[in-house]
């Protein structure tokens, strides 16, 4: 067999390209991102805020962005697009073009003087045109890679650039050039664009100002956006007080031929509403809608908060059109509601635009040789949402179907693994080690501290006093140096870092901003850059845990960053480097749960040449998908199932445990030992990581006589029904939203509708005289599903809204079923009477889920599913190195996003199993032998016999086993003798820490 | 007289609890500026000297907070040590003369935002009762 090539192109630098790149990249292979802009980021970088978390976009993207500009296995080529395919699947010659940006990205420096010189006015796309930028530019202030570009249409060849620039970097007369790339595989990240909304003429979006449409509005709350971050509208800078949202711009329309649902947009605007208040506490927003669609993962718990707490009304309404007030700049939207005409003056209308198949998409898609569906997106299946119509050309994110972040990620991280396994033969082939400096001896050295305050936009600027707080830092002993940034995550202010380090000598570095939770990593990895060990570093956490807690008390906010910042200086000055000990990686998967998913997840790690075990506690495989009967497509998911089956069982590297549970798991990323059982026997396996993929089950419902009336089923009951050939009715109904969207559970179910449409389809192709009544609080299909939610209607099907105030009620009288429901626009209760009444249960957390989570130490949500790492960026990932997790066990979802979510899991998991050895944590226990009286007692409260008793000296003194143990310092808090230090927290560390915390107090008399 | 408000010094286990307050900080559940944060990478690493030293310093009150008992520690067990001992140093701190109710446990997981803001807001409201630490305040209590 010829090796495949090692390589992989991504299309498109959105956070769905750089995702599948850096998860490529980690796993031994070499990437190409060809970006068509001469940025990465995409759309992310220009969103204010992220739902349902409320994380500043920038600022958890910045970190993946910086990593991807600075992996030694990442190759970023911008300003460029894809000129020709050809080969093979594991071999593909790819010709690109370069455009010229006219800048030399080797030699600018992004210093932007240039800009600033610049004599021409240009219009700033990247501010959606609401402020003028220069004809040489960079997108954003947090640009990867910065480097310039010159718009040369705007461009006027003066020359002041070229004179301006130290760095000798402008180069007026560069030409655009052609690559040619060899990869193994290819994945289209391309994004999408936002749905013109001029088009939409009775909004009035191109004759007034004051409305905008969503992506504009984000520029408008962002900090760095053209008004700072303050809510102002364009027409005049005046304060809005009322601002309507108008749903659906673009989206869900068939008059334009857009009827599909673009499935994001009714989560940003309940965010663009909250974050609105939040930036002016006495606007009022209004969102005009026709269904919420907040059916992913916590966010109806969020919809339901900007009601109730952020005083957001929502008003379900068909948009009739919007005016200029006479003599103002306030706008009148006029609407219907409940069939009534009704009108309201607004400030300020934001429109909710959809999400359109990128530009230029047709001949993208000739060139590269792939189908596109009857919208102009991807055109993928059910059981292959990773695969174009080539093969060896993968997709994922928006533009295989409208989607949010956290679905973009994980279709990104699933890409990688379908490309990954493509070309496994390939890995290690291409990719080179990365070049660091040798660590500076620090040791003999007086402690220099650099602090680093980050405004982070407004998030912490906007309440703590930030020059105040450097301007304190500086007093603080050791501070040698100390600044502000707007990011201190961003790329140039890495380089700031790095250079202040060599300026001033500095061997330690506090960063005073967010949560080391997310962005440790990114500035240990700064500092190495510049020679310093990783455990030289800081944080003080100033936004989670200050700013944004504290937003109505500056001044104390502003008081309480000084004590964490000199608090943190005290402990900094202390830290010492570390070594990080290597351990070997058993390169072998164990996933639990033998459903789609884990079926998935494990092909997927099996072709990538790692062993699996796959355990399920059924005695056969496939889970949930067994119940499945049919499609809203032409798929027949019985036969796949039997085909993955068949995959699975037949794979030498697969080993299927049925009938089996997991009893034990014990260790730690890269050699776990866990314990199964089945029956009485147990069997012991070694594996490196673990991929949870425990699916859900469905709800049995407690209320509309479930259970007692015969005629009353849920969706899958009625399913099985007709998979069997068995159903006859001439009057159906179904209840969506049982047991989901209440007061025990909050979340939306998110499948049911879809599964509601798909049933009262198939009965209405069995028996098109058969009506059937869906009653509803939102139909939630979302994506490209609305077209069966319109078909569905078309056919017949009868779709009648309750609220809770006015549930169905549900009776049984001499023998005959009946159901009242509260007719819409009439308001009275009127009766039906069917032979089935089909009730759509929610779907709801394993109950094993407890069990798995206590012995894996991992978290679990509210409602009791599985809590990944970062709801927005690391859906697939725990916070526990080495473990993953993804399918229903994460949260209600489709059979696609099953698969997506599965193939994502084993990328992830991938990144680890691709390294025969791994670096692991260096803050690890450490004995002074001196000290140690040899009492053994922490060898007794380790829990993970790390610790080990040797002679020395003729005495019993203990010894700590590296790679066991995980730094939780309970031993060092238990020696009698303080022999044992917990290295990077040890006592004179925390002791330095909290004095410091309480120094300078005021006194009391 | 300036108005007393007390400082609090938390102890916060980096899986669990920080992972809480953080997230009390993402949702913007606001809570008084009164608490400043030691991250620790489990509640079982807290030294008894700490919470010594953090009273002997001026707090007014101390926090240790780690995952759910029983089995929620990232470190297996390392909850109940600090159960063992907080419950020990407690009786202790009488002795010194320092109010029991100054010294908290809780257990706060990573998606209990709410519950994190909740427990300072209790915190600081029943340590303005107490007044200030009688070590700092010379024996007496004022304020
Ligand atoms: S890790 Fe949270 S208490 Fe141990």
């Amino acid at each position: 067999m010829v090796d495949k090539v090692g390589a992989v192109l991504v299309v498109g630098g959105g956070i769905a390209g750089i995702q599948a790149a850096l998860d490529l990249a980690d796993s031994g292979f070499r990437v190409y991102v060809v970006e068509d802009t001469p940025s990465i980021g995409g759309t992310m970088t220009q969103l204010d805020k992220t739902f349902p978390t409320n994380d500043c976009a920038m600022c958890i993207l910045a970190p993946k962005l910086v990593r991807a500009g600075r992996h030694a296995n990442v190759h970023l080529i911008t300003n460029a697009e894809i000129k020709k395919v050809k080969g093979e699947p594991g071999n593909f010659k790819v010709t690109i073009t370069r455009r010229a940006r006219y800048v030399d990205e080797e030699k600018c420096t992004g210093c932007g003087v240039c800009a600033q010189e610049c004599p021409v006015e240009a219009i700033d796309e990247y501010e959606q045109g609401l402020s003028r930028r220069s004809a040489v530019f960079v997108k954003y202030l947090q640009a990867v890679p910065s480097t310039f570009a010159i718009d040369r249409e705007k461009c006027i060849g003066c020359g002041t650039c070229q004179e301006v620039c130290r760095a000798d970097a402008i180069i007026y007369e560069e030409k655009d050039e052609d690559v040619e790339l060899s990869v193994g595989a290819i994945i289209l990240a391309l994004g999408f664009e936002e749905f013109d909304p001029s088009l939409k003429s009775e909004y009035g979006y191109s004759r007034y100002s004051n409305v905008v449409s969503s992506i504009e509005f984000e520029r408008i709350l962002s900090a760095t956006g053209p008004y700072g971050g303050t809510v102002l509208r364009p027409s005049d800078g005046d304060l809005p007080r009322k601002i309507a949202f108008i749903q659906c711009v673009g989206s869900r329309d068939a008059k334009l031929g857009n009827n599909y649902c673009s499935s994001a947009c009714c989560m940003y605007a309940i965010k663009e509403a909250v974050i609105a208040r939040e930036h002016n506490p006495n606007l009022q927003c209004t969102i005009f809608f026709m269904d919420i669609r907040a059916y992913g993962k916590e966010f109806d718990a969020y919809y339901s908060r900007a009601e109730e707490e952020y005083g957001v009304r929502f008003v379900r309404s068909r948009i009739s059109d919007v005016k200029k007030v006479l003599g103002s700049q306030n706008l009148i939207v006029r609407y219907v509601e409940d069939g009534e005409p009704k009108e309201e003056e607004f400030n300020l209308v934001v429109l909710s635009v959809g999400m359109k198949p990128p530009k230029h998409v047709e001949e993208l898609a000739k060139t590269i040789g792939i189908k596109l569906n009857k919208y102009n997106f991807c055109s993928t299946e059910t059981f292959s949402p990773l695969a174009t119509s080539r093969l060896g050309v993968f997709v994922c994110g928006a533009f295989s179907s409208p989607k949010d972040i956290p679905e973009s990620v994980a279709q990104a991280s699933g890409a990688a693994a379908r490309a990954g396994s493509l070309i496994a033969t390939g890995r290690g082939k291409l990719t080179v080690a990365k070049k660091l400096p040798p660590e500076i001896e620090v040791s003999d050295k007086e402690p220099r501290v650099g602090v680093f305050v980050c405004h982070c936009g407004t998030n912490i600027g906007g309440i703590v006093n930030v020059p105040e707080v450097v301007e304190y830092a500086k007093t603080l002993p050791s501070v040698v140096y100390a600044e502000h940034n707007l990011y201190t995550c961003s790329q140039d202010t890495q380089r700031t870092i790095r250079e202040k380090i060599k300026e001033h000598n500095l061997n330690r570095v506090v960063v005073a901003s967010c949560t080391p939770r997310t962005h440790e990593p990114l500035f240990r990895e700064t500092i190495r850059e510049a020679g310093l060990n990783i455990y030289l570093f800081e944080m003080a956490n100033i936004r989670d845990q200050c700013s944004w807690v504290h937003m109505h008390e500056p001044e104390k906010a502003t008081e309480k960053a000084k004590d964490l910042v000199r608090s943190i200086v005290a402990k900094a000055r202390l830290l010492k480097p570390l070594k990080k000990p290597m351990i070997d990686v058993t390169p072998v998967g164990l996933v639990i749960g033998g459903g789609l998913s884990g079926m998935t997840a494990s092909l997927e790690l099996a072709k990538q040449g790692f062993e699996v075990h796959l355990v399920e506690k059924e005695k056969e495989l496939g889970g949930n998908l067994r119940h499945i009967h049919y499609m809203l497509g032409s798929e027949d998911p019985q036969e796949r199932l039997r085909s993955i089956i068949k995959e699975v069982t037949e794979n030498e590297k697969i080993h299927v445990h049925l009938d089996a549970e997991v009893a034990d798991i014990e260790g730690y990323v890269g050699n776990f030992e866990t314990t199964l059982t089945r029956g009485s026997d147990k069997k012991g396996i070694n594996h490196g990581i673990v991929i949870v993929a425990t699916g859900a089950v469905e709800y049995k419902p407690t209320e509309y006589l479930y259970g007692i009336d015969s005629r009353v089923l849920t969706q899958r009951e009625l399913e099985e029904k007709i998979g069997e050939g068995e159903f006859k009715a001439r009057t159906v109904v179904m209840i969506q939203c049982v047991g989901s969207r209440n007061d025990e559970r909050p979340n939306c179910s998110r499948i049911c509708c879809v599964q509601a449409v798909k049933n009262a389809l198939k009965i209405k192709e069995l028996s098109p005289e058969t009506d059937v009544y869906i009653l509803y609080k939102d139909i939630r299909t979302y994506g490209f599903n609305e077209d069966y939610y319109r078909k569905a209607a078309d056919e017949g099907v009868l779709f009648i809204r309750y609220d809770d105030d006015h549930k169905p009620k549900v009776t049984q009288e001499n023998g005959t079923l009946k159901i009242l429901a509260m007719a819409p626009v009439l308001k009275t209760w009127f009766p039906i009477e069917p032979d089935l009444l089909v009730l759509s249960a929610a779907t709801i957390p394993n109950p094993d889920n407890e069990r798995i989570a206590q012995m894996l130490k991992v978290p679990l949500t509210k409602d009791r599913f599985f809590l990944e790492a970062h709801m927005k960026l690391r859906p697939v990932d725990f916070a526990t190195d080495g473990v993953f997790l993804c399918g229903l066990a994460h949260s209600p979802k489709l059979i696609e996003e099953s698969i997506s979510q599965a193939c994502g899991a084993a990328a992830r998991a991938a990144t680890i199993l691709s390294k025969k050895r791994l670096e692991v944590e260096g803050a690890i226990a450490n004995v002074n032998e001196d000290l140690c009286s040899g009492c053994r007692i922490c060898e007794a409260v380790c829990e993970y016999s790390a610790i080990e008793m040797k002679e020395k000296d003729g005495k019993l003194v203990s010894s700590v086993l590296e790679a066991l143990c995980k730094g939780c310092g309970v031993c060092g808090s238990t020696c009698p003798t303080g022999a044992i230090s917990m290295l990077h927290f040890t006592d004179e560390e925390i002791l330095a820490q909290v004095r410091a915390a309480l120094k300078e107090e005021k006194k009391y008399d | 007289m300036t108005e007393f408000d007390p400082k609090i010094v938390g102890f916060l286990c980096n899986w669990c609890s920080y992972a809480g307050a953080d997230l009390a900080g993402v949702s913007r559940i606001q809570y008084p500026p009164n608490i400043r944060i030691v991250r620790v990478m489990c509640s079982g690493r807290v030294d008894p000297a700490f919470i010594l030293e953090a009273f002997k310093s001026g707090a007014d009150g101390v926090l240790v907070a780690g995952c759910h008992l029983p089995a929620d520690c990232h470190y297996i067990s390392g909850n109940f040590k600090a159960y063992r001992r907080v419950t020990l140093l407690k009786k202790l701190l009488q002795q010194f003369g320092i109010e029991p109710e100054r010294l908290r446990l809780e257990w706060v997981s990573a998606s209990e935002g709410d519950r994190f803001a909740t427990i300072i807001k209790d915190m600081v409201k029943e340590i303005k009762k107490l007044g200030p630490n009688p070590l700092r305040a010379g024996g007496k209590t004022s304020g």
